[in-house]
C-alpha cells in the first residue's frame, strides 16, 4: 500500500491535467494532453532515449567528479583552519554566482560537447557536497574525539577512522541535494549550447512549437531525477545502516 | 605504577586542582570521590595525558606523562562507541590505532567473559546502555593496559545495571589486577571496588583524606562491613 501511494498521487495529477485540457479546451500548442505527450514519445522513442542517456551521463559523471573533488576539498578545509579561511569564502562566492550566468562562458571555454555540461554539473553539485562533508566531520562528538586522543591516534586515523565515517550520514544529505541539482546543471549547459541531450531537445522543440515533444523531454528529465534520487536513498540504506536519517525520511 | 607529585592545574582562571600527591601501586585500585566540580575528572585527564599539569609531575611506570600512551587505557562516562562499527570492531579499535596486530581471539574472549558472546556482529544502537558500557569495558581491556583510568563509567545507567557493572569491574580486577584510578561520586561503588579511597575537597581540588578499605574480596553491595566505611566517607564528604 505504501509503495502504491506515490503512483496514486502521480496518476491523480495526470488525470487532473488531462481533465483540464479537455474541460477548458486548452490548445495542444500551449498545454498538450498526456496522450499527446505519449504519442510524441512513441514517434521518436529511440532518439529520445538516446538523448536521455546523454543527459544522464553528463549528470552522473559530473556528480561523480564532484564527489571526487568535493570530499578531499572538505578534508582540507576541516584539516587546516588556514586553508578554510583562505578558500571557504571563495567557495561561498562561487556558489552565489547564478549558474545560468556562468553557463555561456563555460560553453565558450569548453565547447558544445559533453565537457562543458559536465563542468556545469560540477559547479552546481560541489557546494552541497563540500558543505555537508565538512560540517559532518566537524560535528564529530567530543567524546569520540577524546577517545581517539586517549589512544594517541594520528590525524590520519582521526580523519579516516572517525571523522569521515561520522560525516557519512550528513554526506548523504548533501549527495541527495546534489543529485537533483546535477540534472538541472546538465540541462542549463545544454540550453546554452549543445547539439544533443534532453535540454537540447527542449530548446529545439520549443523553437519549432512542438510543445508535446518538449513535455515528453521534461517527463524524461523528471524520471531521471527521481530514479537517481531513489538510487542514492537505497545506497544510503545499504551503506549507512546506523544513520537515523532514513528512519525519518 | 602511578606517581603524582605536587600536581596543580588551572585553566581559564579556574584553579581546578592544587598540590595533589598520590601513589598508585601496580595492582592497586584507587577510587577518587568528591562533589561535582572538585576536579576529579581533571585529575584523570592529567594522568591520561589528555591535559598537561600547570605545575608538578606525573609518572606512569617510571616515565613522565607527556601525551596519551598505549599502556594506559581510559574508560569514559558514556560508552563512546563508534556507531558504524560492530561490537567486535569497536573492541578492536585500540588494537588497530595502537598497531597491536590481530587481537581478534582476545576480543572474542573478552566479550565472552563480559556476557556479550553472540553479540559480536551487532551495531551499538541495537544494544542496551548497560551492554554498550560492557563493550566499552572490553575495549579498554583489549590493549592489556598496565593502568586503567575510569571516569564515572556507570553514572548514566539505572541502579540495577550499575550494580551489575560494578561487580563486573570487580571480577575483572580480581582476575588480573592492574593499577586502576576510578573516579566516581557513588560512595557505595567506591567502597565495593577500591583498596584506597581518595576524598577530594572542591575549589580548588585538594586531597581531603585518604581512606584504606581493608576488607576481603570479593565484596558485595549491602555487606555490613561496607556500610561502616560508607558511613565514614559520607561524614568526610560532608566536611570536605
Amino acid at each position: 500500500m505504501r509503495a502504491a501511494l506515490p503512483v496514486l498521487g502521480l496518476l491523480a495529477i495526470i488525470g487532473l491535467w488531462w481533465l483540464a485540457t479537455i474541460v477548458f479546451g486548452i490548445e495542444p500548442l500551449l498545454v498538450p494532453s498526456p496522450a499527446d505527450v505519449v504519442v510524441s514519445f512513441l514517434e521518436l522513442p529511440g532518439y529520445l532515449l538516446e538523448q536521455t542517456l546523454i543527459t544522464l551521463w553528463e549528470a552522473v559523471s559530473g556528480f561523480a567528479l564532484s564527489i571526487v573533488i568535493g570530499v578531499p576539498l572538505a578534508l582540507l578545509i576541516v584539516g587546516s583552519s588556514v586553508l578554510e579561511r583562505m578558500f571557504y569564502p571563495l567557495l561561498v562566492a562561487l556558489n552565489a554566482v547564478p549558474k545560468v550566468a556562468i553557463a555561456p562562458i563555460v560553453v565558450v571555454w569548453f565547447g558544445f560537447g559533453i565537457s562543458s555540461k559536465v563542468l556545469m554539473v560540477v559547479l552546481v553539485c560541489i557546494f552541497p557536497i563540500v558543505i555537508s562533508t565538512a560540517s559532518g566531520m566537524k560535528s564529530t562528538p567530543g567524546e569520540l574525539v577524546e577517545l581517539f586522543r586517549s589512544l594517541d591516534a594520528t590525524r590520519t586515523h582521526e580523519f579516516f577512522k572517525l571523522r569521515l565515517w561520522h560525516a557519512l550520514p550528513q554526506i548523504f544529505v548533501g549527495l541527495k541535494v546534489s543529485i537533483t541539482l546535477a540534472v538541472i546543471g546538465a540541462v542549463i549547459g545544454e540550453f546554452v549550447g549543445a547539439d544533443a541531450g534532453l535540454g537540447y531537445v527542449i530548446t529545439v522543440s520549443g523553437g519549432s512549437a512542438d510543445t508535446s515533444l518538449a513535455f515528453a523531454a521534461m517527463a524524461l528529465l523528471a524520471v531521471i531525477s527521481v530514479a537517481l534520487f531513489y538510487l542514492l536513498t537505497w545506497a544510503e540504506r545499504k551503506l549507512v545502516p546506523w544513520s537515523e536519517e532514513h528512519r525519518v525520511l | 605504577m602511578i606517581t603524582i607529585s605536587g600536581v596543580s592545574h588551572s585553566f581559564g582562571g579556574v584553579h581546578a586542582l592544587d598540590g595533589i600527591d598520590l601513589e598508585v601501586g601496580e595492582h592497586e585500585f584507587v577510587a577518587v570521590i568528591g562533589r561535582s566540580g572538585c576536579g576529579k575528572s581533571t585529575l584523570l585527564r592529567l594522568v591520561a595525558g589528555l591535559l598537561s599539569p600547570s605545575a608538578g609531575e606525573i609518572l606512569v611506570a617510571g616515565s613522565p606523562v607527556t601525551r596519551p600512551r598505549g599502556d594506559v587505557s581510559v574508560m569514559f562516562q558514556r560508552p563512546a562507541l563508534l556507531p558504524w562499527r560492530t561490537v567486535l570492531a569497536n573492541v578492536l579499535l585500540p588494537a588497530e590505532v595502537l598497531g597491536l596486530g590481530d587481537q581478534r581471539d582476545r576480543a572474542h574472549e573478552l566479550l565472552e567473559l563480559a556476557g556479550l558472546g553472540g553479540f559480536e556482529k551487532r551495531l551499538p544502537h541495537e544494544l542496551s546502555g548497560g551492554m554498550q558500557q560492557r563493550v566499552s569495558l572490553c575495549r579498554s581491556l583489549i590493549q592489556s593496559p598496565r593502568v586503567m583510568l575510569v571516569d564515572e563509567p556507570f553514572s548514566a545507567l539505572d541502579a540495577i545495571t550499575r550494580t551489575e557493572l560494578s561487580e563486573e569491574l570487580q571480577r575483572v580486577q580480581l582476575a588480573r589486577p592492574r593499577a586502576v584510578v576510578f573516579v566516581t561520586h557513588s560512595i557505595d561503588e567506591a567502597v565495593l571496588l577500591a583498596d584506597r579511597i581518595v576524598v577530594l575537597s572542591p575549589r580548588p581540588g585538594r586531597i581531603h583524606r585518604v581512606v584504606e578499605v581493608d576488607l576481603p574480596r570479593p565484596r558485595a553491595l549491602g555487606q555490613v562491613e561496607l556500610d561502616e566505611v560508607s558511613r565514614e566517607l559520607r561524614g568526610l564528604l560532608a566536611t570536605a
